[in-house]
């Protein structure tokens, strides 16, 4: 779908603003809805768009599926390892009061780095699934995921 | 009353969704009209206030996994195979006692904005929130219980969605074979096969002239 003028121009100009949105909902999760679980998918949904107009294989170029994989497990250990620290810090799993010298700062940094966590995770998740389901249609006669 | 008329609006257009996803065989179609499911239902959500599981309906249900449904429809086929239609009597049976016991299950559960439904007189959720933003400070109560209260509970979230992508991974993977061949050029022939093809022969032709002078 790369060479429909319409499709390749709208798309490069909604992506940035899709991968911004799910940034937006990634940190702004304290204040307004959304979290790591709704950012992780909307951002995925922006790579997906990228895909689907230039290419898997352009868009494997930047998301590597052995990078992807990794940053799967970055997640959650990411997410263990916030309950781990708080343990070292003499608290129990997985609790932030002691991660700050306030309990606030502490439960805010605790949502952030957990939410991150998730986020990471998802993002990954969803982006290797999809690369999966389009990558196993280039075998036959695939209309999604065509270079041209 | 306009509240109601839009619950009403929403909840015809869904019912209309659900039976035209049953009818059509066009799977592109059918694809499409879940994915319209999952934004009325969204919708409905955000009608009752439920802003983050809205989020989550419309990111999920009608974004990722439509486009999980059109990658699985590239690989198959798009039009479902026309079978005789006939009535049997058996499943019919079984399908409507089951839907009929399903609506009478819900006939317990409290309405829709109920002041004594238990969520709402539980002391527990008066907890949350009264006491959330002293212990755990965010504005969004939905993300201090998710976050934090209920951390442990989110990490299991987070395990489960880890574990499932293994197991996908594990089972359509097997990408480190083909991984380097550009499908696109060789228009779907696995090039390494007929490498190993010609060198197996070579191999057999070599063995055969050292075999037999």
């Amino acid at each position: 779908m790369k060479h429909n003028d319409i499709l390749r121009v709208s798309a490069k100009s909604l992506i940035p603003f899709i991968l911004m949105f799910g940034l937006y909902v990634q940190f702004h999760g304290d204040y307004g809805p959304g979290g790591g679980f709704q950012a992780g998918v909307i951002f995925a949904a922006g790579v997906v768009l990228y895909t689907l107009i230039f290419g898997l294989r352009s868009a494997r170029r930047v998301y590597q599926p052995r990078t992807l994989e990794a940053w799967i497990c970055i997640g959650v250990l990411l997410y263990g390892s916030v309950g781990v620290v708080s343990m070292l810090l003499g608290g129990n799993f997985l609790d932030y009061n002691v991660l700050a010298h306030d309990q606030l700062h502490g439960q805010h940094w605790g949502i952030l780095v957990v939410e991150l966590g998730v986020g990471i995770t998802v993002t990954a998740v969803m982006i290797s699934l999809f690369f999966l389901f389009a990558g196993r249609g280039v075998r036959g006669p695939s209309r999604l995921s065509h270079d041209d | 009353m306009m509240l109601e008329l839009i619950d009403i609006v929403l909840f015809a257009f869904l019912v209309l969704t659900a039976a035209a996803i049953v009818r059509l065989r066009d799977l592109f179609a059918a694809a499409m009209m879940a994915s319209l499911f999952s934004l009325i239902s969204a919708c409905l959500f955000m009608v009752m206030d439920a802003v983050d599981v809205a989020f989550t309906e419309a990111a999920v249900g009608a974004g990722i996994s439509t486009m999980l449904m059109l990658a699985t429809l590239a690989i198959t086929k798009r039009v479902e195979k026309a079978r005789a239609r006939r009535v049997r009597v058996g499943p019919l049976i079984l399908v409507t006692v089951t839907g009929a016991m399903l609506i009478y299950g819900t006939l317990d559960m409290p309405y829709f904005g109920d002041p004594n439904a238990p969520v709402q007189t539980y002391t527990l959720a008066q907890r949350f929130l009264k006491l959330s933003p002293d212990e755990v400070g965010p504005p969004n109560i939905v993300t201090s219980v998710l976050a934090s209260y209920r951390g442990y509970d989110t990490f299991g979230e987070a395990t489960v969605v880890f574990a499932a992508a293994v197991g996908v991974l594990l089972l359509l993977g097997g990408r480190r074979r083909d991984q380097e061949v550009d499908w696109d050029m060789t228009m779907g022939v696995d090039l390494r096969q007929v490498q190993e093809q010609i060198t197996r022969r070579e191999q057999d032709e070599q063995e055969e002239a050292e075999a037999e002078p």
